[in-house]
């Protein structure tokens, strides 16, 4: 009896494989290519003429450059903003809905997502070529983006409100709060977490999105990502892109520092966050 | 406590899809009260507290408060709080915003809501805790925020569902006897859900048991433990031996072949009866010279007193007692005519909805086919209705059945235990001799002899 429960651990130490090893995979994936690709982009913007230099990093950030950022700023603000009135209402009424009326109709939103954003941004461009005479403006660009990252708001809305318990409402009804009241009390502070995971998820990829504007806006409206495009393939210049590119990442950092805090100060209650 | 009646259920039924939880049930609270409202969980005593804070509406039935219909009215509109049994309390507020909550939506100013929280937060015994966030509170703190954030609204009724639930047996003893002191301060009427029938009989001054969705007794915790009116109340609130027996006249009743004096009248003569005798109002008597006598088969000592479990051929006797007996010894026992107490038998049929099909000698009821004798009064498919007496009900094990269900609840009924199953949302009732755990699949078969049929003429 003694002699076999001696020989256990030993045994079941032979057979253990440490969970860590699954990980190895990924890890090896994001060393080539995230880690790699970063470092190739620091290298670029901080290299030329055969040595160190801060040179282009000057240059990218000249004013020209700066407004496109300004611009670029400017429109995902619009698309958020946008996206928050729209997504919030469809959040809010789906979450309030039967769970299996409100599965059949999240596919909506859910499955244009299934088709390349690139397809669905070239049917926009015939829609609007077709019925309207908007193709080639500014809201053109603006109603492809918010119809691009829409989902993206609505869906970590949805997952907040969807988690929020019941008798919070039933104790703000109880305390005599009407449904308005209860609605700006209590419905909308629990599912900040969800708005902001909502804002940065819609607010970062469209600073840095490209190709919507120039197929949508027909090239009058120059994003900072279609910049960026532009530097590295039309101009074939690798280091002026690369040091717009690090501009641009500085300044989603500060952006993803300014969402962490609001999030942290929300509380985590009701947990919508995606990432 | 005043006469007046603050709140009146009448005729109040309420059902969720199908499943009824309320059936018909007349109420009244009085004003300024403590009232508890007891049962298992599935009673209908949850369903009756949020009729009447208003978080759903009643199918039928008005509720009445002040003399005024508010079945319909909105719960923000409603002169009534409620500490749930979660608590709720709202965790992006601090405590002290948790509990102005109510005062600011009605637009108190701000120096009147911080003088009536801070003195709330005194009453709770949570002075100096304001500024912190609900999750940095234990389970008692929460719950004496939830309270306060009532309370301090001045409600006339204030509704508690199961509120002790979460916390230890030390803090739950504590905040029982705080409750209940607050409660007679403040004079407000407090209703309380329970399915702890010892929070019950502490707290209460009337005591509301519900089984299935219909009020099974009200009364005051000495009312409902002395006269329990039915088997199940005398189940279900103390410890007790519950034995069928014969009225045989007026102040004796026999049980177990033996006639005993008792209180009770009025049941004419030979009827059957179940009779309660609670544990401790057995005296254990030296066997020589007894009436009845027994053997003690277990005895357990329970801290203030010892559980004596006495055989006496056929019935075995719960009783507890201070005097110590050897387990095996031989011992007399005496039951004093104030102790038994007469309650008339609930007699029970299991009655379904069944197709007949005459041609196969077979009846369809529970979505089974059952072999079915007497059928020849009625044509195929015509529906009827069919009658199986609890004693009839075969319980086999499930593998040996084609209709099953699962154990919901078991009590002794002194000779064999009252099993109810739920089979395709269909209770049964059945009798069994051995102790059945609820949840507990089981089959169910019926003699074709056994089942009574009739016309059902509500079709």
């Amino acid at each position: 009896m003694k002699r076999t429960d001696a020989k256990k651990p030993k045994s079941a130490g032979g057979m253990h494989v440490r969970r860590s090893v699954f990980a190895y995979p990924y890890v090896v994936w994001m060393a080539v290519f995230i880690v790699a690709p970063m470092l190739l982009i620091l290298y670029y913007a901080f290299t030329g003429d055969g040595g160190l230099t801060a040179g282009n990093i000057l240059q990218a950030a000249n004013w020209d450059n700066m407004r496109v950022l300004l611009d670029s700023v400017r429109f995902a603000l619009y698309t958020t903003v946008l996206c928050l009135l729209l997504g919030y209402p469809v959040a809010y009424l789906l979450s309030q809905m039967k769970k299996a009326t409100a599965a059949l109709l999240s596919v909506f939103f859910i499955v244009p997502m299934w088709m390349n954003f690139l397809l669905r941004t070239y049917a926009w461009k015939v829609l609007l070529g077709a019925f309207s005479n908007m193709l080639y403006t500014e809201s053109a660009v603006l109603l492809g983006m918010v119809y691009n990252f829409l989902p993206f708001m609505i869906l970590p809305i949805y997952t907040t409100l969807i988690k929020l318990d019941r008798s919070y409402i039933e104790a703000a009804a109880d305390l005599g709060a009407n449904p308005t009241k209860t609605f700006l009390k209590v419905v909308l502070p629990l599912s900040m977490p969800g708005i902001i995971s909502g804002i940065t998820m819609v607010f970062i990829p469209s600073t840095t999105t490209f190709a919507i504007s120039q197929l949508l806006g027909g090239g009058k409206t120059m994003l900072y990502g279609d910049l960026i495009y532009m530097k590295f393939i039309t101009e074939q210049s690798w280091n002026a892109g690369s040091a717009l590119s690090v501009i641009l990442l500085v300044f989603v950092l500060i952006s993803m520092t300014f969402m962490k805090k609001a999030e942290r100060t929300t509380g985590d209650e009701g947990g919508g966050r995606l990432w | 406590m005043k006469d007046k009646h603050l709140i009146e259920l009448i005729d109040v039924s309420k059902a969720y899809g199908g499943d009824v939880a309320l059936s018909h049930v007349d109420l009244y609270i009085k004003d300024g009260e403590f009232l508890t409202l007891l049962g298992p969980s599935g009673c209908g005593k949850t369903t009756m507290l949020r009729l009447i804070a208003g978080f759903i509406m009643p199918d039928e039935g008005r509720i009445e408060m002040d003399g005024v219909d508010i079945a319909n009215t909105p719960p923000y509109l409603r002169k009534v709080n409620t500490v749930f049994q979660k608590y709720a309390l709202f965790p992006h507020l601090n405590v002290f915003d948790n509990i102005a909550f109510g005062l600011k939506i009605h637009g108190a100013d701000k120096a009147v809501v911080k003088r009536k929280v801070e003195s709330m937060l005194e009453l709770v015994n949570l002075k100096g805790y304001g500024a912190r966030y609900v999750e940095q509170l234990s389970g008692g703190q929460q719950q004496r925020v939830a309270i306060a954030r009532a309370l301090v609204n001045e409600p006339q009724v204030l509704l508690l569902d199961e509120p002790l639930g979460a916390l230890d047996l030390k803090l739950r003893k504590e905040m029982q006897v705080e409750l209940k002191n607050m409660q007679q301060r403040l004079g407000i009427t407090f209703i309380y859900v329970t399915h702890d029938q010892e929070e019950a009989l502490t707290m209460s001054d009337t005591i509301v048991v519900m089984k299935d969705g219909v009020i099974q007794q009200i009364g005051t915790p000495t009312d409902v433990y002395n006269e329990p009116k039915n088997p199940f109340v005398a189940d279900f609130i103390g410890e007790s031996n519950i034995i069928p027996g014969i009225m045989l006249q007026d102040y004796k009743v026999r049980m177990n072949g033996v006639v005993y004096d008792c209180v009770d009248k009025g049941f004419g003569r030979n009827t059957e009866v179940d009779v309660v005798v609670r544990p401790e109002d057995i005296d254990i008597v030296p066997a020589e010279g007894a009436r009845v006598s027994g053997k003690a088969v277990s005895v357990v000592f329970m801290g203030v007193h010892y559980e004596v479990d006495v055989d006496c051929g056929g019935y075995e006797w719960i009783i507890q007692t201070t005097d110590y007996v050897e387990r095996g010894q031989a011992v007399g026992i005496s039951i004093p005519p104030d102790a038994i107490h007469i309650m008339k038998k609930t007699k029970q049929t299991n009655l379904f909805d069944a197709v007949a099909y005459p041609d196969d000698g077979e009846v369809e009821f529970c979505s089974q086919r059952f072999a079915c004798a007497g059928l020849d009064a009625f044509e195929t498919k015509d529906d009827v209705l069919v009658a199986i007496a609890p004693a009839d009900v075969l319980l086999v094990p499930p593998e040996e059945s084609v209709l099953t269900g699962v154990v919901r609840a078991c009590m002794f009924l002194g000779t064999h235990y009252e099993v109810t199953i739920t089979c395709d949302e269909e209770d049964w009732i059945a009798y069994s001799q051995e102790y059945m755990e609820s949840g507990e699949e089981i089959g169910i078969s019926v003699p074709a002899d056994k089942i009574a049929v009739s016309a059902n003429e509500t079709n």
